[in-house]
């Protein structure tokens, strides 16, 4: 619906050499690229998809902390949780309305998720086993997509960018607040701190996943890092994540489940870094070809929920249109009943 | 403390009456929690929540006052998740498990439109600290009522589906209206003091606002006698449905299972 504004007739660009050289003139000079402008398909479609995959990690991430919302331990907690979550569908809102502005609507996005030809993050096909993992997904999760995603803020392609500014904003607050969740357990009992490193076990070679395939197994990286949609490798935002993460384990006083884990002073250009295990691809590539432990659960839920809403929706359609054909503005609807 | 200076009497009415509200908005905002994420559209997803929010945040005003009230160190989380199933003293409607869409809306619909008067009433409550806390829950509460009211249109006047699934959530609610009313020596000694209103004060006004919505979604709600002589009791004394059990196993599941400690 948010793509009305846009001007069909540039939706496809005649994409002569002069036209792309042109385009990306406009990267090199480091423009945004509007929605009405002209881009070359491979741009536009690189964008759908990317903004698509984040839009559908953000619903579909929705779900595993959602399955700790009746269990929270505190009113504080269980606010927190859900004015979490709350914020994981907005964001899911606005990468929705941002990748409609390339001229795709949300109901096709939302058909191509339930169909499996959509992707979305595969770190949301773990379970929440236990409280500690609200921490976990926070510190952890939440952690390694502000790596990914604070370079979106200067993506080239303005609603993107532009809504990847809020979504920071939030995604780090959200990290600050798993982990507070996570000192207040480890300052805790031993059972606290217990589920605390059992979920640290867990999430942390899932967190390193997040970041994508090695650099050279990375299909998109080239291209988008010329279009400047993407600005850092793979391998270099993992390798900050690692940096970043192993000292705030270190504080809690927890330990990473990797026995290769050493210092290296000689890493990141001589300013040192952690050298890290090998991330077991083959369980990568399971998970992310629909193998990991919930994928089939993650799409089946929103299959359900998209299923059983569907008489609201089309109510909801239905209640419009006798109101147009009335001549009735709904809105008004709530001065009348208020 | 305020309420060492009052009648053991009239302090208790205080502090069971509080409860009893909080216990509403936590229960009711538990129970719609458990939408996020499943609702029928992303606009939902997140309204829902936004609703359940401002219910737990007014469930946590009224424990923490309420604990005050009572004066035995009990804070909002020892209220909230360490009773026992017959010491919550909610409304039967809200522990009522959420069913589909048109279910949780009205039901959300009956209760925001009750609370809203009751919040206006509480405006001008001799304590203080009620007062304020329902001039601030009032506006959130109209803000419900214009939401659930919406929906309730939509639903009633949309297709033949939502018109049947409403017509057969009005069926299941209704005998739970009566106890919205309710009045007991509780909820006497605290409208005669000015502490928080009668319920049973609010059901002209509650009428007339869901005609008006029902007028609108092509319902019809039916008569106050029928309410009143069917309806379901017992939230008051903690006596629940057999649902209530399982949710609070979900709600007291970390704090039984993990006792005293800190979160």
């Amino acid at each position: 619906m948010y793509s009305q504004g846009l001007n069909e007739s540039n939706l496809a660009s005649a994409e002569t050499p002069e036209f792309l050289a042109e385009f990306q003139a406009r990267i090199d000079a480091d423009e945004k690229i509007e929605p009405n402008d002209p881009m070359p398909q491979a741009y536009r479609q690189t964008l759908i998809r990317q903004i698509g995959q984040h839009a559908h990690s953000e619903i579909v991430g929705m779900l595993p902390e959602a399955n700790w919302l009746t269990r929270a331990p505190t009113l504080r907690r269980k606010t927190a949780l859900l004015a979490k979550v709350q914020d994981e569908g907005g964001h899911g809102l606005y990468l929705y309305s941002a990748a409609e502005t390339l001229g795709i609507s949300r109901e096709q996005m939302t058909e191509e998720l339930l169909a499996g030809k959509a992707k979305y993050s595969s770190i949301f096909n773990y379970p929440t086993l236990s409280w500690a993992d609200m921490g976990a997904i926070g510190w952890l999760v939440d952690g390694a997509a502000i790596m990914n995603q604070v370079p979106l803020c200067r993506c080239s392609y303005g609603p993107y960018a532009r809504a990847m500014v809020r979504i920071c904003k939030e995604e780090s607050f959200h990290q600050r607040q798993g982990y507070e969740l996570m000192i207040s357990l480890c300052n805790g009992t031993t059972a606290q701190k217990d589920m605390a490193q059992d979920s640290l076990n867990r999430w942390w070679w899932p967190s390193l996943m997040m970041f994508g395939p090695s650099d050279s197994d990375s299909l998109h990286s080239d291209q988008s890092r010329l279009w400047k949609i993407k600005r850092f490798t793979n391998d270099e935002l993992r390798q900050k994540f690692v940096d970043a993460t192993v000292k705030q384990a270190q504080h809690l006083g927890l330990e990473i489940p990797d026995p290769q884990l050493a210092w290296n002073e000689n890493k990141n250009d001589g300013a040192g870094g952690y050298d890290f295990g090998e991330i077991d691809w083959d369980e990568f590539w399971r998970v992310v070809k629909g193998h990991g432990p919930l994928n089939r659960e993650r799409i089946a839920a929103r299959t359900k929920a998209w299923e059983e809403g569907a008489w609201v929706r089309e109510a909801a359609l239905a209640y419009a249109e006798k109101q147009k054909s009335a001549n009735t503005d709904p809105n008004n609807l709530a001065q009348k009943v208020s | 403390m305020q309420s060492a200076a009052l009648p053991t009497a009239e302090s208790d009415a205080r502090f069971i009456q509080l409860v009893r509200l909080a216990d509403d908005h936590l229960i009711l905002g538990h129970r719609l929690s458990e939408w996020c994420g499943h609702a029928p559209m992303l606009e939902e997803d997140l309204a829902m929540p936004n609703i359940a929010l401002d219910l737990l945040g007014q469930a946590r005003a009224l424990y923490s006052h309420a604990g005050i009230i009572e004066n035995k160190d009990r804070d909002e989380d020892a209220l909230a998740y360490r009773r026992l199933e017959r010491e919550y003293t909610n409304l039967l409607m809200c522990e009522r498990p959420n069913g589909d869409f048109a279910h949780t809306m009205l039901r959300q619909l009956f209760f925001s439109v009750f609370m809203k008067h009751y919040w206006l009433s509480g405006e001008s409550s001799s304590d203080p600290v009620v007062a304020a806390l329902a001039s601030k829950a009032q506006k959130e509460s109209d803000y419900h009522v214009r939401h659930c009211a919406q929906w309730v249109i939509r639903l009633g006047d949309g297709t033949d589906e939502s018109a049947a699934r409403l017509a057969k959530a009005l069926q299941a609610l209704t005998p739970y209206l009566h106890e919205l009313f309710e009045s007991d020596s509780v909820t006497q000694t605290n409208g005669d003091v000015g502490f928080l209103p009668e319920p049973s004060t609010m059901q002209t006004r509650w009428r007339a606002d869901i005609d008006t919505i029902f007028d609108l979604a092509k319902l019809c709600l039916p008569s106050v006698e029928n309410l009143l002589t069917q309806g379901k009791s017992g939230g008051r004394q903690g006596l629940h449905s057999e649902s209530m059990g399982f949710l609070l196993a979900e709600l007291q599941f970390l704090q039984r299972t993990y006792p005293n400690m800190q979160w």
